[in-house]
């Protein structure tokens, strides 16, 4: 096995349906025993790339290498990766054991052999005495692990995995997204998880690829994803944030272009009380909201902008203002992050046509949340330099 | 958004209050009492169900205990069970009984083998369009006669029909009359009723298991023998029923088609018509009942039956 070769290489990987490419030219390096995770909202080609990888679906151009060797056009049986599907696609027929066993039994492995080494997988996923069950007797965070060790029984040297956690509620969530994390550990094998979970993305990953319209619109580990993202549809879909035109930068910055800020980044305060910060904003508290560890606060600012300000609750200075009252906000241009690309998020202004005509006026909603551009300046659309 | 935008009651449709009419009054009784609405419900299927079919196999069962007068004709009501013993130990009703079986055991497995081929490209391969456009297909056959279709079997394979001069040139010869014309037009007749319960089961298998055992190291014959074919088991136990109980009650294509082969319906129907034999016919046709039985109880094992 040589060191250099990555587990999974993409190259100009396409992938037509009729006229719309779900995979539009991807080109990918995944190293060996990496936590790797596809990002992107539904429809962003993420489980399309793979579904390529897994051989499910044959690309129109481009090609799939499995450490260094060229698994294009193998048939997905021949290919050494495993998936883990959304919904575990476990054999409703067959027993718990059997069905772990399958990839032992396909190969030719004695019974006797298949059953020891898939009730060591059980055991290894804690499901020890369950072999005898059916796969419609285990709940959904069960039915999640025997499809785990189903795959990796089998050893494979990459698993997929396609929204694996998605069925589960949160507190199963959480704790299996643990028990996924010490298993690559335990396996030491290449982890690609497909998600559109952005904080799930961000705790388990080495790296990730946030994919949008077919390609991949940002690569780069967790911290250079959240702290500095490239484009407004990076920075409004990992976390919550406050997006500037060019017209509000050069209002509010002093400097032309487009920038984020999060909210978190924010402080905010009666509008006489002085803020220790380099730049300050007054504008009108209109909305808090209460959400446990910390509030939201969400601020018109006289420049003509929605902001969303988050605040630990033990920091919180403006607990007795309501809708209305006057504030100021004030952050560190440090934490000021100037966008290279312009692309949007797709439901808003980046379907506005791109020759000139206004964007979609007004606010925008970014994972449920009040964020964006003003509804004084409609004509400020995100797009004019649209790739 | 704005966020305060003023509320705008008038847009708040109206909702009537409830009407105390006798409808109403109606749906509150039944709603009240789940006892009612069950017997309402039930009332006339069970009346069909126990009358007119439970009766009806039950006063076969006691006509073929009676006998019929050799002299008048008229069945007198005397209990015996001479019927029953003739039609057990007589070596015309042995000889008809092992054909018919036959028949029906063959014309279950053509079908299957047909059946499943082309429920797995409906189900599994072909585009919807083409999969809505491939049942109706497969349902189209049945929109025709019976009889037509039996009488069009007569003429493909007649001694200067269709099949004929296709297997001609390749030294084939048209099977005629016979057994194998038989086998040949029930397999057809029965398809549409064998390929639709194996489509439904397969439409029931998920794409992501045939999937997942490729994923997994299984190739297509270990996927379609190990993941496929347990699934849709029941399924293809549905299909078997139809066209092996329609076979064995079937007389018209044999008629039709099968030359001077009788099957049991043909006994059955010789003897209710020409003898004027009803006990006798009884009792003849208590054999598919008994063998239909048999099938069922022993699928019944295979779980086939909860998934009919």
């Amino acid at each position: 096995m040589t060191a250099d070769q990555p587990a999974i290489r993409l190259t100009g990987l396409t992938k037509s349906f009729g006229a719309v490419n779900a995979v539009d030219g991807v080109d990918l390096d995944i190293a060996e025993g990496e936590f790797f995770s596809m990002l992107g909202p539904s429809g962003s080609g993420k489980t399309t790339v793979l579904r390529l990888i897994a051989g499910f679906e044959q690309p129109t151009s481009g090609t799939v290498s499995l450490l260094g060797q060229d698994v294009t056009n193998r048939a997905p049986f021949d290919r050494d990766v495993n998936t883990v599907f959304q919904d575990y696609a476990l054999f409703p027929h067959m027993s718990v054991l059997d069905n772990v066993a399958y990839g032992l039994r396909v190969r030719g492995v004695s019974k006797r052999e298949r059953h020891a080494q898939a009730q060591q997988a059980l055991e290894t996923v804690r499901l020890g005495g369950f072999g005898n069950r059916k796969p419609g007797q285990l709940s959904g965070g069960q039915r999640q692990r025997v499809a785990l060790a189903r795959a990796t029984v089998v050893r494979p040297k990459v698993l997929l995995l396609d929204e694996p956690l998605g069925a589960l509620d949160l507190k199963l969530r959480e704790q299996m997204q643990v028990e996924l994390k010490e298993l690559q550990r335990e396996l030491g094998i290449t982890f690609i998880f497909v998600t559109h979970d952005q904080e799930e993305a961000l705790t388990l990953s080495d790296r990730i690829a946030v994919f949008n319209e077919g390609r991949i619109e940002q690569l780069g580990t967790p911290a250079e994803i959240y702290d500095r993202p490239v484009s407004p549809f990076v920075a409004a879909f990992v976390g919550t944030s406050n997006i500037f035109t060019d017209a509000l930068s050069r209002v509010l910055l002093g400097r032309g272009g487009i920038h984020t800020l999060r909210p978190e980044k924010i402080s905010i305060g009666r509008t006489d009380a002085a803020l220790a910060t380099e730049r300050t904003a007054a504008g009108t508290l209109a909305e808090v909201i209460y959400v446990g560890s910390s509030t939201r606060l969400i601020v018109d600012l006289d420049a003509g902008i929605r902001i969303v300000v988050l605040e630990q609750n033990d920091a919180h200075r403006v607990s007795e203002d309501e809708r209305g009252s006057r504030v100021s906000i004030g952050w560190g241009d440090r934490d000021v992050v100037a966008l290279e690309k312009s692309t949007a998020v797709a439901a808003e202004a980046g379907s506005a046509p791109a020759d000139g005509q206004p964007g979609v006026p007004g606010t925008g909603h970014i994972n449920g949340q009040v964020i964006g551009q003003s509804a004084t300046e409609p004509t400020e659309p995100a797009t004019e330099t649209a790739r | 958004m704005t966020v305060d935008a003023p509320a705008q009651p008038e847009l708040r449709a109206v909702v009537p209050p409830h009407r105390d009419t006798i409808a109403r009054r109606g749906s509150v009784l039944l709603s009240k009492h789940p006892r009612l609405r069950l017997t309402l419900l039930l009332s006339a299927p069970l009346f069909w169900l126990g009358l007119v079919y439970i009766a009806a196999l039950a006063a076969l069962l006691i006509t073929a205990l009676w006998t019929v007068d050799t002299f008048t004709g008229t069945i007198s009501q005397t209990w015996t069970l001479d019927n029953i013993i003739t039609v057990l130990t007589g070596s015309l009703y042995q000889t008809v009984t092992v054909r018919t079986v036959g028949v029906a055991v063959l014309v279950t497995v053509i079908d299957i083998a047909v059946a499943l081929p082309i429920a797995f490209y409906m189900a599994k391969v072909a585009s919807p369009r083409w999969q809505r456009i491939l049942v109706i297909a497969v349902l189209m056959p049945l929109w025709a006669s019976y009889l037509v279709k039996a009488y069009a079997w007569r003429s493909v394979l007649s001694q200067d029909g269709i099949y004929e001069w296709l297997v001609a040139p390749f030294g084939g010869h048209t099977p005629g009359y016979g057994l194998p014309a038989t086998i040949i037009t029930l397999s057809y007749l029965w398809l549409p009723y064998v390929i639709l319960p194996i489509y439904a089961g397969l439409e029931r298998v998920p794409d992501s298991l045939l999937e997942a055992s490729g994923d997994l190291g299984g190739k297509t014959g270990a996927t379609l023998r190990l993941v496929v074919l347990p699934m849709i088991w029941p399924a293809i136990i549905a299909g078997s029923i139809f066209s092996f109980s329609l076979s064995l009650g079937d007389y018209i294509t044999v008629n039709i088609v099968g030359g001077a082969n009788q099957m049991l319906g043909n006994l059955v129907y010789t003897n209710v018509g020409a003898a004027n034999n009803l006990p006798l016919a009884a009792a003849i046709a208590l054999i598919p009942i008994v063998i239909i039985f048999g099938y069922l109880a022993v699928v019944r094992r295979t779980g086939a039956l909860e998934n009919l």
